[in-house]
């Protein structure tokens, strides 16, 4: 295993019934870059990244984190190997206050150091700037401002590889553009792994993109030869590249 | 008696059981299958089945018959109307909350029960059949002198008893052409296979729910009025029937009603059987966890197709 | 006052109320009250489950029924002092906990409730099927000799009231720490999203079992109380009403509240304590309280309470 990689994949596939949501997908993840996952709706970019975190159970295909085989993992022991997964589908504690779900998010391994606990919340609420909602109810949020709570509950956990699904879905303008102004302030800290389909994002943070389709790689590279790349081009890019 | 003649009337009265717990758990499974919502005051809407059939016959008074016609259609009515009405004024509030909904059903099983004590008492009524002629049943034995059909002393069951039998069966055709035959049926149906699709084509979804609401309770009631000439009517008798009947639709896989008739079939005979020559109490205590079991380890019903 | 010290100071008062009451109550009052706390124990341990964890139990009167046989065989067919009896009694209801819990949380929502309520129903049947040394529905006494704790009279009205407050007192103040801990937030967060919970690294399996143990082990504790207490021991306690009490009494005083599982017994005992004065049919009430909370007021007293007035309330 090549120790540039944080991350890889060997054949993952999944079928739903008779669908195939992803076929043999062999995939790296360069450490302490930004890629991007990018394909039309429907391509299989959410099961794949479900089956790297353990969320969705591969019908088949290996997966490697860290060059440990951690495809026989359950979810959460992949997460406490140091992987951060935000869901598409916006998935917060409503019930709870915006610091206890930030609180959640970091105490997993910082909940016996109360004080450094405390420190690490009230600096990532800082960070991605709801430090003043902090006592709000989740639930009672602006949908933005959940989307950005979900970011920020991954960002306490500390990651060695932080996985968004979509996380500009829903924002405002200002809005995106201050996370891609959070996403370069962690480029070398963290590996990102970033879906998205607003590619004005994507050209603006990502060092690689892999584009998905049908359920399989239709080309990887740098931003500049997947903009070139006629196959993507077609199945993809055309209405969105100017956006 | 020997065992052969002892198994066939054991299995006799299995059937019988049989045929009262598959309206029973049919009610039950059509709720489940329809509104995703687990009834638990499904016993008390038996048990009012069976009381109403007493205030109905001793009311009437005359040949038993006649009284016991006029139960086993005002009866279920009355019940399902009563369900209807509490699906009206207390589920819908709730939205059908799974949750919220077993909670408020075990706050109607109560009120039910209860208020069934104050005005009925705590006595068991028994009512009297329409006809209850003995019948002698033969048992055919291959002896010294060939074949022989004997009449075993004690093989018998009644005429009455073959009527529950009948009847079930009726019912349960004429719930089959309902289902699949008529436009409530197949509005229920529709409603069963995906709600919101439903709603989005016009069906009155909170309608629908009220109707199969009602429908379960009244398949509750009619079983109890066609029991109750065997089986004296009394303000507790909900408690047997709600459990066999989450049994069967447990096994028969939550919400499929062919898996509830064969379901049915197979614990009643087996419970008529079981009981006839195990204690019974072990016998619920094997069938009881067996079923926990089933839930644990094929929570889509033994019957029920694999995991989806 | 920050709102930490304020629920300190609200559970404070209610243990220093209990005590003031038993000076000032007729002793009509001061027995109904050892019950109450008795039950109310059950209910908090109910309420580690449902109203903290999420997981509705229908089958908890077997916990209660464990603890209350562990005790009470224990002493009658053991021999056991009182002590060890105790811990027999609580250890057989966390045992049942354990591992009713590797079987029924493979399931979820409504499958939990009706696997945890057949559980309940066997256990029943089984306490009935062993009838010659549980004696079934009829049950049987400990008589006064059996029940001496420590040298303490638990058969007096003070000694009974006593040992029921300092069994309250202690688990009221270890459930209410309990919940304020890392381990009882995590509970709260798999309540409002297990998936969410399960995503950022919690095994949400392990912390239901150890939430049902606990629980389990609690409501154990209220029926060996009880034995103790009250020096019977009966199949009634293990019967499906038994499990629909705490559930309704919680629901009542409002789940996921410290204080809403005494609230809600207090209330509940005195509704049916009134009610029986006029009709046999007491459960009634019950039934009737159970439709108006579900409808109307799904928080309970000390829920709505803490929504509409004292947000700080713990
Ligand atoms: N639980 C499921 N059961 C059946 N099919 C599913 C399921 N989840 C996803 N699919 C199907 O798998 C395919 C890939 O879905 P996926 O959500 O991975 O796409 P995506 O690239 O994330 O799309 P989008 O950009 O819309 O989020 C789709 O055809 C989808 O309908
Ligand atoms: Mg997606």
């Amino acid at each position: 295993m090549d120790a540039m990689n944080i991350l890889e994949t060997k054949g993952l596939t999944k079928i739903y019934g008779g669908l195939k949501a992803n076929t043999d997908i062999d995939f790296k993840l360069a450490r302490g870059k930004v890629t991007a996952l990018i394909g039309p709706n429907g391509a299989g970019k959410s099961t794949f990244v479900g089956m790297v975190s353990g969320r969705t159970a591969a019908t088949r295909g290996r997966v490697f984190f860290e060059g440990e085989d951690i495809s026989h993992l359950p979810a959460h022991s992949r997460i406490q190997l140091g992987l951060a997964y935000t869901f598409q589908i916006t998935s917060v504690f409503r019930g709870l206050s915006v610091y206890e779900n930030v609180e959640l998010a970091a105490g997993r391994t910082l909940a016996d150091r109360p004080s450094l606990l405390k420190a690490k919340v009230n600096s990532v609420l800082e960070r991605v700037g709801i430090s003043d909602r902090a006592d709000q109810i989740a639930g009672d949020l602006s949908y933005g401002h959940q989307r950005i709570l979900e970011i920020a509950m991954g960002l306490a956990q500390d990651p060695k590889l932080f996985i968004l699904d979509e996380p500009t879905q829903g924002l405002a303008e200002t809005e995106v553009d201050e996370f891609v102004a959070l996403i370069r302030s962690l480029a070398g800290e963290t590996t990102i792994l970033l879906i998205e389909h607003n590619m004005k994002v994507v050209m603006a943070t990502a060092d690689f993109i892999t584009v998905l389709d049908h359920g399989m790689v239709l080309a990887e590279g740098s931003p500049e030869e997947i903009h070139k790349n006629a196959a993507v081009q077609s199945a993809y890019l055309g209405t969105n590249v100017d956006a | 008696m020997e065992f052969g003649p002892h198994l066939m009337l054991a299995s006799l009265e299995g059937a019988v059981i049989s045929a009262i717990l598959v309206l029973t758990a049919m009610g039950l499974s059509i709720v489940f299958g329809v509104m995703r919502v687990v009834n638990v005051a499904h016993g008390e809407f038996f048990m009012l089945g069976a009381v109403l059939a007493w205030y109905i016959t001793t009311l009437l008074g005359g040949h038993p018959a006649l009284g016991f016609g006029v139960a086993l259609i005002v009866a279920p009515l009355l019940v399902g109307c009563l369900a209807a009405f509490a699906d009206r004024v207390i589920l819908k509030r709730i939205n059908y909350d799974p949750d919220r909904t077993i909670v408020a059903t075990i706050g109607m099983l109560y009120i039910i029960q209860q208020t069934t004590l104050m005005t009925f008492g705590p006595e068991a009524r028994p009512v009297e059949a329409p006809f209850n002629h003995r019948l002698s049943l033969p048992w055919f034995e291959f002896g010294e002198n060939g074949f022989a059909m004997t009449w075993p002393w004690g093989l018998s069951t009644t005429s009455y008893k073959l009527f529950v039998i009948g009847a079930a069966v009726v019912v349960l055709i004429a719930l089959w052409v309902f289902l699949t035959r008529t436009k409530i049926g197949l509005i229920m149906r529709a409603t069963q296979q995906d709600s919101e699709t439903a709603q989005a084509f016009g069906v009155p979804v909170g309608q629908v729910y009220s109707w199969v609401f009602g429908l379960g309770a009244g398949l509750a009631a009619l079983g109890a009025v066609l029991v109750v000439p065997i089986q004296q009517a009394h303000y507790l008798m909900g408690h047997d029937p709600l459990l066999l009947a989450f049994i069967v639709v447990i096994i028969g896989g939550l919400g499929s009603l062919p898996g509830t008739v064969i379901a049915a079939l197979l614990i009643g005979m087996s419970d008529g059987i079981i009981s006839v020559f195990f204690s019974p109490t072990l016998a619920k205590i094997i069938a009881t966890f067996l079923v926990a079991m089933v839930l644990v380890f094929r929570p889509q019903g033994l019957l029920g197709k694999t995991a989806p | 006052m920050t709102s930490f010290n304020k629920s300190n100071l609200l559970h404070f008062g209610v243990l220093a109320g209990l005590v003031i009451l038993f000076f000032i109550l007729p002793t009509y009052h001061v027995g109904v009250l050892s019950r109450v706390m008795v039950m109310a124990i059950y209910a908090m341990g109910f309420n580690l489950l449902f109203g903290y964890t999420g997981l509705l139990s229908l089958g908890h009167a077997m916990f209660f029924a464990a603890g209350m046989y562990g005790f009470g065989l224990a002493i009658k067919f053991g021999g056991f002092p009182v002590p060890a009896a105790f811990v027999v009694g609580v250890l057989s209801a966390a045992l049942l906990a354990l591992v009713v819990g590797l079987l029924a949380l493979r399931t979820a929502g409504v499958a939990f409730m009706i696997v945890t309520l057949m559980f309940a129903q066997t256990a029943y049947l089984v306490v009935l099927y062993f009838g010659k040394y549980t004696r079934g529905d009829e049950g049987f006494i400990l008589q006064q000799a059996e029940r001496s704790l420590f040298g303490l009279d638990v058969t007096t009205e003070t000694g009974r009231y006593f040992t029921a407050f300092t069994l309250f007192a202690v688990c009221f103040i270890a459930l209410a720490k309990l919940v304020q801990t890392p381990f009882g937030k995590r509970l709260v967060a798999i309540r409002e999203n297990e998936e969410r919970a399960r995503m950022l690294g919690y095994d949400a399996g392990r912390y239901k079992l150890y939430a049902l143990v606990i629980s389990g082990a609690v409501s154990g504790l209220a029926g060996v109380s009880y034995a103790l207490l009250f020096g019977y021991v009966g199949a009634t306690f293990s019967t499906v009403q038994y499990s629909i009490f705490p559930l309704l009494w919680v629901l009542l005083g409002g789940a996921g509240t410290t204080i809403g599982p005494f609230i809600g017994v207090l209330f509940m005992f005195y509704l049916i304590d009134i009610s029986s004065g006029y009709t046999n049919a007491y459960m009634l009430i019950a039934g009737v309280v159970l439709v108006l909370l579900t409808v109307f007021a799904p928080k309970g007293i000390a829920g709505t309470l803490k929504a509409r007035v004292f947000p700080w309330m713990p």
